[in-house]
């Protein structure tokens, strides 16, 4: 009914304003899923390449072709095959406890990605271009490491106490981004990138100096002493498996998020100023309150997986202990389409790769393949037309509904 | 040149753009298509020049099939467009702007200006324009630039111009300035496309019409047809263009503005100490040619705007240093002028936007929990009320024609509890069902005793719509005037001549 109804439309010239950067957020599954494909094809041609077997049997490749051609298939299942093993199931193993042991590293290392994902991505759905969660989570792990190295307290009430420290501490460093930037005007890209460095600096000077965060008795290094046993995230899964408490936090993270930007009135209005600021103005929000807000509210989630990070190390921490989660969780957004599910997917992903980095290296490939996949999707994600182009994907002129005389019949006949 | 096009169907994917049209072009005639946004206009006149490739059907020119893969061709072949949004480079002169792309070069391969110039001069005398080839685009008022967009297709040796809503960014005076032009190329040969929806200017200039409806040519009028026959073949029904409006019942004065002086964003005084007020139960329109300080105004009454100096009061209530909340709170509703800048989110569904401004409390939230069952239910009312044409609430905005688009902004703002309307351009590239539609829920807000505010620059809605008329110029009102005031003594009072 509708069909034969409908209008022959001219493609309305609004329709077509399309940024480039609302595509690179909009998140498109399809086209997100083909760029994690084409991510691990082009790391299969890149284990291949640098394969010494592959090489010498391709010098030869007239005496042997069919050798040469199984080297190539034998070392991109030995790679990926690795990357699942150790990732997700150990086929090798002969018990269970052993075989299921990768997932619950993938789900371990997931976490912390999942939250400082869910950071980025709030602020990528209010319009900002945020970076900072690096220096937010060194910011977390200095007040986490504080409360657990340096105040002792019962069991739990000090993990909660060392996680709310975390939180706090993220969220000075968010929220001075978002004042900076509703006061002064200033870019969000520049002032998070300036403050990552201070922090990571402060993080040092912290580990340095003997009232803060320097180990006690230890020889001076800028390390922290172990955190408290009561300050810990404990064994999720018993002491089998390292999974631990994080992954509950981020599953509390993960609902929140999702409450937040889908159902609550605070999300509705990040979302309004994300996509259309001068309207929400008009509308009678303070556009930039709202920027303060998502910007500290963000930094609480990337609070969190600084706590992650800083309560579940049995042992003196160092900066490293930020393991590039920071900027790893801007792939994550990204991947995620900056939506509570898509998050959760990409975190996976990513938690996925480095759990399965080292039985890899083991199988002799070398893990770095998987760095150049993670790259490799950022880049097929900000570079939408490449993807269509590769693909044969229509470009995203959304379909226009132009309404006819009788389209209201049809209302009415529905 | 004689051109034709025969039987062009165009599709995209199930819909038919443009079924089966045929037009034929005259040597020196001014052909007015005419036809609501959507109608299929543009998607013809890009496939004349060449955008587009006509999945059926030929262009003619003087009998020889001709086939355009590119705007290349099509300017080769003596057919020269005025997009309505001007292709011009603001920092370089006249004489730059029409020779680029193809610029005459001296012995060396040199830039050769004098020859541009002599160019530009040459056509500039021929027909009157009175453009100064050494001006800078970027200083020369809009109306001019256009006459540098067609010097630019004539200097290419147009012979056909396809003009695409060329008066929607003109003055009245400069609209008239236009025909005249039209009238003087077509006395001189050259043939011209007049795409536009406005009644009065196909009227004015046309030689023949063609009226296009759902991608087909439904019928070639004469141009002595009246505006409401017009206006019915374009929509496909009875159109009525009067406004039926009983005398208006004026209550108390509810919207007073004292002494109101705004700055813009460079500390140009915009609105100069403007002082009115608005009545309920009756319209006062502020008329004036576009950037005279009507935006400032409207910005500054709903407190998008710092307030220099003067105040503004709504029921009593003193509005001059209010936050947009608390204007909105105070019973203002607001069309913005640009609904896609300022008046909707286009990404977000039709029920989100019809609580853009409702976040904050009942009956869209529940404490800070969005009620989205009591949001849809409004959402459903709301649509089937202002006759919005949708699949369903939560069709996304951006989805949607400029008249619905229009519709849900109205809507939304006359859908809540209101003392004033301030309605900025609230028919701007709106189809004309829509206009009908919007104006008489803008009288339906007058009749049940709200003080209606609107700001326009299109005269006829002015007309239509007002009782009283403030004229206003470089950011003063000029006069106060009752609805029955001329045409021409308003167009006087808004060139700043006082009544």
């Amino acid at each position: 009914m509708s069909k034969k109804n409908a209008k022959p439309a001219e493609l309305l010239p609004e329709a077509k304003e399309v940024t480039v950067l609302k595509e690179i957020m909009s998140g498109d599954p399809v086209r997100i899923g083909l760029s994690v494909l084409l991510g691990f094809i082009i790391g299969a041609i890149f284990m291949v390449v640098f394969n010494d077997d592959v090489v010498k049997s391709w010098s030869n490749f007239g005496a042997d072709p069919n050798y040469a051609l199984s080297t190539v298939w034998w070392t991109i299942q030995d790679g990926y095959g690795a990357l699942f093993s150790g990732s997700i199931y150990n086929l090798n193993s002969d018990n269970f406890i052993d075989g299921i042991r990768p997932i619950t590293e993938t789900l371990r290392f997931a976490g912390p990605l999942i939250m400082a994902g869910l950071a980025v991505s709030l602020t990528f759905r209010v319009g900002l271009f945020n970076i900072g969660a690096t220096g937010q989570i060194m910011m977390g792990l200095a007040g986490a490491t504080f409360v657990s190295t340096r105040l002792h307290m019962p069991q739990i009430l000090h993990m909660l106490v060392a996680v709310l420290a975390a939180v706090l501490c993220s969220m000075v460093w968010g929220i001075i981004v978002g004042i900076l930037k509703a006061r002064t005007g200033a870019h969000e890209v520049i002032v998070t990138i300036m403050l990552n460095y201070v922090a990571i600096d402060l993080f040092t000077y912290f580990l340095r100096e003997p009232n803060l965060l320097l180990e006690v008795n230890g020889g001076g290094t800028p390390k922290s002493d172990r955190p408290d046993s009561t300050a810990m995230m404990g064994s999720l899964l018993g002491p089998e498996f390292k999974l631990n408490y994080g992954l509950i936090f981020a599953a509390i993270a993960v609902f929140a998020y999702w409450w937040l930007m889908e159902r609550s009135t605070f999300g509705f209005r990040f979302r309004m100023v994300g996509h259309n600021a001068s309207a929400a103005r008009a509308a009678g929000i303070k556009v930039e309150n709202t920027f303060v807000w998502a910007l500290a509210i963000s930094a609480a989630f990337a609070g969190l997986a600084a706590a992650n990070q800083g309560l579940t190390i049995d042992g003196g921490l160092t900066t490293s202990i930020e393991a590039g989660i920071g900027f790893d969780a801007i792939t994550v957004a990204l991947l995620g389409g900056s939506r509570a599910g898509g998050v959760v997917m990409a975190g996976l992903l990513f938690g996925a790769f480095k759990a399965g980095s080292s039985s890899m290296q083991v199988a002799g490939v070398s893990p770095e393949v998987l760095g150049v996949v993670k790259a490799l999707i950022v880049l097929f994600i900000a570079a939408p037309p490449i993807i269509r182009a590769l693909y044969r994907l229509p470009s995203p002129e959304p379909k226009v509904f132009v309404a006819t005389q009788k389209a209201k019949a049809a209302k009415v006949i529905k | 040149m004689k051109l034709e096009l025969r039987n062009i169907t165009k599709k995209f994917g199930t819909l038919v753009a443009n079924d089966n049209i045929s037009l034929t072009l005259e040597p020196g005639e001014i052909h007015s298509l005419l036809g609501e946004n959507g109608a299929g206009k543009s998607t013809l006149m890009n496939v004349l020049y060449g955008l587009l490739q006509p999945d059926e059907g030929q262009i003619l020119i003087d009998g020889k099939e001709v086939k355009f893969s590119g705007p290349g061709d099509a300017m080769a072949a003596g057919i020269g467009m005025v997009h309505q949004h001007f292709m011009l480079i603001p920092v370089f002169t006249v004489a730059e702007n029409v020779v680029l792309g193809h610029e005459p070069t001296g012995k060396i391969g040199n830039l050769d200006l004098n020859a541009a110039r002599k160019l530009v001069k040459e056509i500039s005398d021929r027909f009157g324009f009175d453009i100064d080839p050494d001006a800078k685009v970027q200083d020369l008022p809009v109306g001019a630039q256009q006459r540098v967009e067609i010097i630019k297709s004539l200097a290419r040796n147009a012979k056909a111009l396809v003009l695409d809503e060329p008066t929607a960014v003109l003055t009245p005076q400069e609209t008239d300035e236009l025909m005249d032009i039209m009238r003087g190329l077509a006395k001189s040969g050259t043939s011209i496309i007049f795409i536009t929806h406005k009644l009065r200017e196909v009227q004015q200039v046309a030689d023949r019409i063609t009226v296009i409806r759902q991608g087909k040519v439904v019928a070639s009028p004469t141009p002595k047809a009246s505006a409401s026959e017009l206006a019915s073949l374009m929509v496909g029904r009875e159109v009525d263009l009067d406004v039926k409006r009983k005398p208006a019942k004026v209550g108390a004065e509810t919207l007073v503005i004292r002494d109101l002086t705004v700055l813009d964003d460079r500390q140009h005084q915009m609105v100069d100490g403007v002082t009115f007020s608005v009545h309920d139960g009756e319209v006062l329109a502020i008329a004036g040619v576009q950037g005279n300080g009507q935006t400032e105004l409207a910005e500054a009454i709903l407190g998008l705007r710092k307030i220099h100096s003067g105040s503004i009061q709504v029921a009593g209530k003193d509005l001059t240093k209010s936050t947009v909340r608390e204007v909105l709170e105070a019973g203002l509703g607001y069309i913005p002028e640009d609904r896609k800048k300022d008046g909707l989110v286009s990404e977000f569904s039709i029920a989100e936007n019809l609580m853009l401004d409702g976040s904050f409390g009942k009956p869209f939230a529940k404490g800070v929990q969005i009620d989205f069952a009591k949001r849809d239910e409004i959402a459903d009312k709301l649509i089937a009320e202002f006759d919005i044409r949708t699949p369903s609430a939560q069709t996304l905005a951006k989805q949607l024609s400029g008249g619905n688009q229009q519709k849900v902004v109205v809507a939304r703002e006359l859908g809540r509890e209101l003392k004033v309307l301030v309605a900025s351009q609230p028919t701007r590239g709106v189809d004309v069902g829509s206009i009908e539609f919007i104006h008489e829920q803008i009288i339906a807000a007058r009749d049940s005793g709200k003080s209606v505010l609107i700001i326009s620059t299109e005269l006829d809605e002015v007309l239509a719509l007002a009782d009283r008329i403030a004229v206003m110029y470089r950011g003063k009102i000029v006069g106060i005037v009752d609805s029955k005031t001329t045409r021409e003594k308003l167009g006087k009072m808004m060139a700043g001549i006082a009544a």
